[in-house]
């Protein structure tokens, strides 16, 4: 397919760096010893003038082809560089971009301190789930567009790197084993009911439990960690990290039951009125894929991302050979999307094996949800970006299986309600497209199971759950947070959510 | 993990378990299904319609054909084992009230599944007739049970061994052709024997619930790859069925999507019959 006008690699990210581990942590160490050698306190201008930290990075063209996380992570001397680069303003604009409010400037200091442990701690106080986050969370719309620092420097990309940071220190508590589970206080003999295991439930399970209330969670698969162990890949966030954190919940004795699908094994109502639970909380999530509802979406070899996905994740079916869940041989993948599912699902087709990845996007690429390291992850691995581009149709072949897709080009037109502009299809466009699999990506909604056997429990016209100021339902007892109240989100704010929620069902069997 | 309490095999290829799951005993109504899985790890998950279940005993009855990988590793297991994973009951149950006269078609292992069907199609006031049908003698399945709830029992072969020569098709469409004609038909088989017992009853105009059985990953509606088109609207088998009208589902679109692993799965049967001749070989039989 030869490029065409709206095609485009996306640029690498400035903060992609193709030095290996050892030489970014050397040039940080000698940096650290120059900084160390100097007698005057550190200026806002010499803080300035401390070169941005890059993170060490597999190779693009070795990570396409495995399944392992490709940021390696910070050295301890790259934390402290980076850490000092931090101007501590007074202001502290990037804890008001934090959802849920971390002393940024406080912990980043520890660690430019070099006092790991007590920039961890610091982060706990408001974060459950710290290595998960420093991670995944999109800090370019967070707390880095607030930081003074990529202000001064007239660049957002330079401001300091928080998360990586964040994940340092998450991950140098958990691999030296010194993460230990919160205290739990005496039994109260109350109980409470989670519902879900992804990251809403798994705070409100922890801050619950801590109170000395019995928890029990249910998930409806097989294994617990709701879209973090299902949906996003490992090459980006291990699984190990996310059982680690299941771990310290079942430390702390809470009871998790898989295979337990509230709705059908159980009434939510049963729980409350049979059961004994004092309280519910729901952290369903947004599980319920969209589709495009084009001519041929049925074909053989189209598949919703979280289809695509759990067969690659939870399922394993990268692991040829010995997982028994198939996933689709493909040579020409289109995915349709431009947030991080779509990019994960882009990535997790390339290492499965296919020869050409295309990432179709109705917008430009300033608008991709996606976070933007995720975006130039994907440019260097080597998915093609069709920008300005949607599906049409997609076409079969006598079996029933994809062979193409009908795609029109779009124009940007006058700005629409959320301030973005709207594309507009220009006419008599269309063009061909030959691929053998479509992964649609183009977001989810929430899964109605709940809602639709819990009587009384009020919801949105988008099926998402209402709740008041307290993390409160329409139904008494029954609190609800996540992405089944904000629409498909982001992990920060489901724990943001959670963390709400726990508190008003502490205060509710406090009395 | 649930534990097998009785296996017993009712032909060459079908195997019936009662296994314990005293939740999904208790809630599971007509019509609904299971996910069972055997490793948590690197199993596949696959349905399983629920033939029967004792609350009081907390066990439901699977019944199952070894047609894949899975459920060849199921019917090894014994008594006593356990089952790592099963998720249910789910789908929506059946809709059954007194319609008058209604015609429970079975095909092969279908019959599993249709048969609480059946019972509870008859408990609720309606006239019953089963057909069943099977490839041949050895593989017709719960005779005796449809017997003993049918007012009539109708029993093909393909070969001609038991019962009637030929399809299934052909009795109901000459029951179709009586006067009253049935209210009702519900069948449930493979997908070519729905698809054609919904061309037979169409001229007729009789309403013919069928009972799908697509590729699944989580049963809860969070992946779409159990979607099928139906009246040119996309339904999802786990949560919108999985019974549907028959007469408005395309069977041809379903048919291609049932096979979207075939050739991958082939070769890992090979690949693994392979692995197991060569195992064979070099280890001696005493
Ligand atoms: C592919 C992908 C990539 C993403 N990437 C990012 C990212 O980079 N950064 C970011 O911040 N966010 C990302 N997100 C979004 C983020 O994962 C979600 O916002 C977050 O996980 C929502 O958390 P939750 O606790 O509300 O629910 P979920 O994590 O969705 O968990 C809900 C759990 O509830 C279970 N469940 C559902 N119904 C029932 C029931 N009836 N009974 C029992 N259990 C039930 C589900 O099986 C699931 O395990 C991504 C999402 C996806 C799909
Ligand atoms: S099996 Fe996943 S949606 Fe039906």
């Amino acid at each position: 397919m030869p490029p065409r006008r709206g095609d485009c690699e996306p640029g690498v990210a400035q903060t992609v760096s193709h030095d290996t581990p050892e030489q970014l942590a050397e040039a940080a160490r000698r940096e650290l010893e120059a900084l160390r050698r100097r007698d005057k306190p550190l200026t806002p201008r010499d803080r300035r003038a401390i070169p941005l930290q890059d993170m060490p990075s597999q190779p693009a063209d070795v990570r396409r082809a495995n399944m392992a996380e490709v940021a390696l992570g910070y050295s301890p001397e790259q934390t402290q560089v980076e850490s000092l680069r931090c101007l501590q303003c007074k202001t502290a604009p990037c804890v008001d971009g934090c959802p849920v409010r971390i002393d940024i400037p406080g912990f980043l200091k520890a660690a430019a301190d070099g006092d790991f442990k007590a920039a961890i701690a610091i982060i706990k106080r408001n974060s459950l789930l710290p290595a998960v986050c420093g991670r995944v969370c999109p800090q370019e719309s967070q707390c880095q567009e607030n930081c003074t620092l990529g202000k001064v420097l007239k660049d957002p990309a330079k401001a300091v790197s928080i998360g990586r940071v964040e994940r340092f220190v998450a991950d140098l508590e958990r691999d030296g084993g010194h993460a230990r589970p919160p205290e739990v206080k005496p039994e109260t003999g109350r109980k409470v009911a989670v519902i879900g295991t992804g990251p809403a439930s798994i705070t409100v399970a922890a801050d619950v439990r801590r109170e000395g209330h019995h928890v029990v969670m249910f998930e409806a698969f097989h294994k617990p960690g709701g879209v973090m162990i299902y949906g996003i890949p490992e090459f980006r966030l291990p699984k190990k990290i996310v059982q680690a954190e299941i771990d310290a919940l079942t430390a702390m004795g809470v009871e998790i039951h898989t295979n337990f699908l509230i709705g059908r094994t159980r009434k939510l109502q049963d729980l409350l009125e049979k059961d004994g639970f004092d309280a519910v909380f729901i952290g369903t999530g947004a599980g319920l894929p969209k589709f495009m509802e084009i001519e041929g979406e049925n074909l053989v070899g189209v598949f919703s991302a979280n289809e695509y996905l759990t067969r690659a994740n939870l399922m394993k079916a990268y692991d040829k050979g010995r997982a028994d869940t198939p996933i689709y041989a493909s040579r020409k993948v289109a995915v349709l999307g431009g947030g991080n599912v779509a990019m994960d699902a882009a990535r997790t087709a390339l290492r499965l094996g296919a020869a050409e990845v295309h990432l179709v996007y109705r917008r430009t690429q300033a608008e991709m949800p996606a976070r933007v390291e995720e975006v130039a992850h994907a440019g260097e691995e080597g998915v093609q970006f069709h920008l300005l581009q949607n599906a049409k149709r997609i076409i079969g072949d006598d079996y029933g299986c994809v062979k193409g897709m009908a795609c029109v080009r779009y124009e940007l037109g006058e700005p629409d309600a959320s301030g973005r502009r709207r594309p507009v299809e220009i006419k008599g466009s269309e063009f061909m497209m030959e691929v053998d699999t479509v992964i649609v990506a183009i977001g989810n909604e929430s899964n109605p199971l709940i809602q639709r056997t819990t009587q009384g429990l009020k919801v949105t016209p988008w099926g998402t759950v209402i709740v008041d100021e307290t993390g409160k339902t329409s139904i008494e007892r029954v609190f609800a947070g996540g992405d089944i109240v904000l629409g498909a989100a982001t992990v920060i704010l489901a724990m943001g959510e959670g963390r709400r929620a726990a508190a008003s069902i502490n205060d509710l069997l406090k009395a | 993990m649930n534990k097998i309490l009785v296996k017993r095999q009712l032909s060459d290829a079908v195997f019936l378990m009662k296994v314990s799951a005293p939740l999904i005993a208790s809630e599971r109504l007509p019509g609904q299904f299971i996910i069972l899985q055997l490793d948590n790890d690197f199993g596949e998950r696959i349905p399983l319609t629920i033939a029967d279940a004792d609350p009081a005993e907390g066990s439901i009855t699977i019944i199952f054909q070894t047609v894949g990988k899975t459920t060849r590793a199921l019917a090894l297991k014994l008594a006593g084992d356990h089952i790592a994973s099963i998720l249910g009951p789910l789908g929506h149950p059946t809709h059954i009230e007194k319609f008058g006269t209604v015609v429970c078609v079975g095909g092969g292992i279908g019959v599993a599944p249709l048969h609480p069907i059946a019972k509870g199609m008859r408990d609720a006031g309606n006239r019953v007739i089963a057909i069943i049908g099977a490839r041949t003698r050895s593989l017709v399945i719960l005779e005796d049970e449809l017997r003993a709830i049918a007012d009539e029992l109708i029993v093909v072969t393909d070969d001609g061994s038991y019962g009637r020569r030929g399809l299934v098709t052909e009795p109901l469409k000459e029951l179709c052709g009586r006067d009253p004609k049935p209210d009702l038909a519900v069948a449930i088989g493979p997908p070519i024997m729905m698809k054609a017992c919904s061309e037979a009853t169409r001229p007729f105009g009789v309403h013919t619930m069928v009972s799908l059985n697509t590729i699944m990953v989580d049963g809860t509606g969070m992946c779409g790859g159990c979607r099928v088109t139906v009246g040119g609207k996309t339904k999802f088998v786990c949560v919108d069925g999985p019974e549907f009208d028959g007469h408005r589902v395309d069977f041809d679109n379903m048919m291609q999507r049932l096979k979207s692993y075939k050739r991958q799965e082939e070769e890992a049967h090979h690949r693994c019959r392979l692995d197991a001749e060569i195992a064979s070989r070099e280890s001696p039989k005493p």
